[in-house]
């Protein structure tokens, strides 16, 4: 069984390595190089997997309950508040216009009006893990085109609800076996009176809302002060897995609860932290569901009846093209939007095969008929891809309007971004500096209290570790303009600036550093813009002191900066010599007398040693100009 | 050809339309390097022996500035104290400038109605500006009259439009040398001259 289960995964995994990297190398999505990667090593092609790829389609169908709630965690609830209008008006202009003319044409091909019913709902579905994978992608959830498919993936993701509960009522004959599916059915909420359902949806609603508020983020800031790692990740799968579990115990969508708990956690500190931990599971899982739909792609369906096939597949994907082309019409995207969106939702989607299976098992739906509509899906799934690539390479360049020609400006305005890393002392006081001027910036700290502390301060303040990778690029670093460390202890320090000096080469980057031995260090990466922490403070002091003793402020404050200035300008010649001890003392001997000399010559133009003064009424003014008492 | 370098004194460029208009136009034109002292010195800490380096590249100095309280503002007036050093600048051998040409490039709110005898500020801008004049002459440099963008108050976006092509006009009439001599020291301001004349579009 074990020496199976290796073997199986031994499959998936290695085909996924070896077709994925090859549809990247080609500029395609990762999704088109997992589906054929399925192709290929389903029971047509290969043959190494064979029934067994309907059962890991729906196991893999979690991936998109995590893909959603990790979307969920992006969206602030007052910005999914603010779009509900575009998702129940596109979402519910898309699904109802194309069921009605899906309906109309299956009912005329001669099916019965309950499986034309049946059918329609299930194609009128895109797919959420297609359109929003690829979306995340290639960064687009930003544009008009990335949001209005979200609307209306999120609006299928809920109407699928209601859809899987007419169902059973379009047959007489009772159930026969029971499928198991993530999509539930005869579940516990069918059992009720429509007026105790619809109560029962709302607290189940409100509970996810409570806990994750209430209960989520208390339980995640114990977990992080133990600060393992793999106690978070198996805290931010609990998290998902129960929500998805209560949600199909009561029978609602477990990907609209993941997304719901989502929403709830994302104004968290914990938001990158979870992010950055599911991110793998997501991925993977996701991976393995295309896979599987790649997989279970019926070739015999295909060779047998060709023609119908591929009418039924053009058909149904022009149909939904041309409402979804309409509905983008109707809520005035622009040309290039409405069409990047009419190509991208145009699939039948993952829902569509537990719709069809549902249906078939209620026999509303013949097993032929099943066997066919499930691989048009199929199909319709996998040259989605083609068919949206082919739209950005082909038909877009020969189109005018380009949506981000508009936005440059206002994007600089408003989304100039900042990551603070460490919000102690020193780091604190830049971000209230900050926030006092209006720049209000990403903050990452490691230590949970704190993190706690100044959230309650009113701080955006996100627990985790700066120097990872994952939480860094969750936290938004490949968009940032700026990043500023001020981190205390000088290793983290060198560990962060190595990785953004590697991974992000052109994110412009200040760094705290705790002495002038970690600035060395620092210089010699190439770093420039690098903020000792003990400079300023101790020349103000040493500037004061010369005030007690009697000199002239503004005196001793000209050359306090200067002082500064040219220490940091011999700091970086000394940087190259540090390394041998003999000739640094040496080069930083004659760098301190040479700073004593330039600052006493500063001295003379600020008129403070009267005795050597050149400038503005001095001895020698004097003496050349004779006996004339102007100064000018 | 002349290099011209422009000492851009504004403590409050980011609301100050005119100079907006103007230092937008004009920023990339080739042979002029425009020096943002408050950008440069937020510290008001001018460093001489830049500043030394700079003038000595140039061959035309325009001091421009904002007219605040009938003078310039504060770290511009700081420069001249710091950087026009007795024995460099002025003095005995104090040659570094001499056969240069300076002039001030200024916005006021007020319209030129209001800077004559009669007017409620009581004396020109020429007036105004001798503190300058004799500062250049005494450093042995060419004064030119100003260039003024008045009544910036009132003044439309199209207004301010011509200012700035008028003043890139300057910019390249300067740069060509030949300034000649007769004409333009009859005018009050440089704006005038019939070399700076546009067409006004309709």
């Amino acid at each position: 069984m074990s020496g199976n289960f290796l073997f199986q995964a031994v499959i998936y995994l290695s085909a996924a390595v070896f077709c994925v990297p090859i549809a990247k190398r080609f500029g395609l999505s990762s999704v088109l190089g997992y589906l054929f990667a399925g192709i290929l090593i389903g029971p047509f092609v290969l043959g190494f997997i064979g029934e067994e790829g309907e059962d890991i389609l729906h196991f893999a169908e979690f991936g998109v309950v995590m893909m959603l709630f990790l979307i969920g965690l992006e969206i602030e609830p007052k910005n999914f508040w603010k779009m509900r209008k575009t998702i129940a008006g596109m979402g519910g202009m898309q699904v109802f216009l194309s069921m009605l003319i899906l309906y109309t044409l299956f009912y005329f091909q001669g099916y019965s009006w309950q499986a034309s019913l049946c059918v329609s709902m299930a194609l009128s579905l895109s797919s959420t893990a297609i359109v929003l994978q690829t979306i995340k992608e290639k960064n687009l959830m930003e544009t008009s085109f990335g949001s209005s498919s979200f609307s209306i993936l999120l609006f299928q993701d809920i109407i699928v609800i209601p859809m899987l509960a007419i169902v059973p009522l379009l047959t007489t004959r009772t159930i026969q076996g029971d499928g198991g599916h993530s999509m539930g059915h005869s579940t516990f909420l069918e059992s009720l009176p429509i007026g105790l359902e619809a109560f029962v949806v709302l607290l189940s609603v409100a509970l996810v809302i409570v806990v994750g508020r209430y209960l989520l983020v208390p339980l995640l800031r114990l977990v992080a002060q133990t600060r393992l790692r793999e106690l978070f990740s198996a805290s931010a799968l609990l998290i998902v897995i129960a929500i998805a579990y209560v949600m199909e115990l009561v029978g609602l969508s477990p990907a609209l609860g993941a997304f719901l708990g989502g929403v709830v956690l994302a104004n968290s500190e914990f938001k990158h932290e979870l992010e950055s931990n599911l991110e793998p599971f997501k991925g993977l899982l996701l991976g393995l569901f295309f896979i599987a739909v790649g997989a279970s792609i019926n070739f015999n369906v295909i060779t047998n009846t060709p023609i119908p096939t591929i009418s039924v597949v053009v058909g149904v994907m022009a149909i939904k093209a041309l409402v979804l082309f309409l509905v983008a019409f109707i809520f005035k995207m622009k040309t290039d939007q409405r069409i990047l969106l009419t190509v991208a939702l145009a699939q039948v989607g993952e829902f569509a095969f537990v719709l069809l299976s549902f249906t078939n098992q209620l026999n509303i739906l013949e097993q032929s008929q099943l066997d066919f509509l499930l691989v048009v899906t199929a199909i319709s799934m996998t040259i989605s891809p083609i068919l949206s690539l082919l739209t950005e390479r082909w038909l877009l360049p020969k189109i005018g309007t380009k949506e981000s020609e508009e936005r440059p400006m206002d994007r600089v305005a408003n989304k100039q971004k900042v990551i603070i890393v460490g919000f102690g002392h020193f780091g604190s006081t830049i971000g209230r500096f900050l926030r006092a001027n209006g720049v209000h910036a990403t903050i990452l700290d490691h230590d949970s209290n704190q993190v706690d502390l100044l959230r309650k301060l009113g701080f955006e303040v996100y627990y985790g570790d700066a120097t990872r990778e994952d939480l860094l690029e969750s936290a938004g670093v490949g968009e940032a303009d700026l990043l500023i460390s001020a981190i205390d202890n000088p290793d983290t320090t060198l560990e962060l600036a190595g990785i953004i000096k590697r991974k992000y080469p052109n994110l412009k980057m200040m760094i705290r550093a705790k002495s002038r031995y970690d600035a060395y260090q620092l210089i010699t990466m190439g770093i420039d813009s690098i903020y000792r922490e003990t400079i300023d403070t101790s020349v103000r002091m040493a500037c004061d002191a010369l005030f007690q003793l009697g000199k002239r402020k503004y005196t001793v404050y000209r050359q306090g900066q200067n002082f500064i200035k040219y220490d940091e300008a011999s700091m970086r010649r000394l940087a190259e010599e540090r390394l041998n001890s003999e000739k640094y003392i040496f080069k930083a001997r004659e760098e301190i007398a040479q700073q004593e000399a330039q600052l006493k010559e500063d001295l003379k133009r600020l008129g403070g040693l009267n005795e050597e003064d050149q400038a503005w009424d001095s001895e020698i003014m004097r003496e050349k100009l004779g006996t004339s008492n102007e100064e000018t | 050809m002349n290099q011209i370098l422009i000492l851009f004194a504004h403590p409050k460029y980011e609301q100050s339309r005119a100079n907006q208009a103007l230092i937008e136009h004009i920023k990339k034109t080739e042979g002029v390097t425009i020096h943002d002292l408050y950008q440069q010195y937020p510290d008001y800490n001018i460093d001489v022996y830049i500043e030394k380096d700079l003038l000595q590249d140039h061959d035309i100095i325009i001091w421009h500035h904002p007219f605040y309280w009938y003078s310039c503002p504060p770290l511009l007036k700081q420069w001249i104290d710091m950087v026009l050093e007795f024995g460099w600048a002025y003095g005995p051998g104090g040659n570094a400038l001499s056969g240069k040409v300076a002039m001030n490039t200024i916005t006021t709110g007020g319209t030129r109605e209001v800077y004559c005898s009669e007017g409620y500020n009581h004396y020109t801008i020429g007036e105004f500006l001798r503190p300058f004049e004799q500062t250049a002459k005494l450093c042995k440099m060419d004064y030119l009259p100003p260039f003024s963008v008045m009544g910036t108050h009132r003044l439309t976006e199209n207004d301010l439009g011509s200012y700035a092509q008028q003043y890139s006009l300057l910019l390249e009439w300067l740069k060509k040398g030949d300034l000649g001599t007769g004409e333009r020291d009859n005018c009050q301001f440089i704006n005038d001259i019939p070399e700076l004349q546009i067409i006004p579009s309709t």
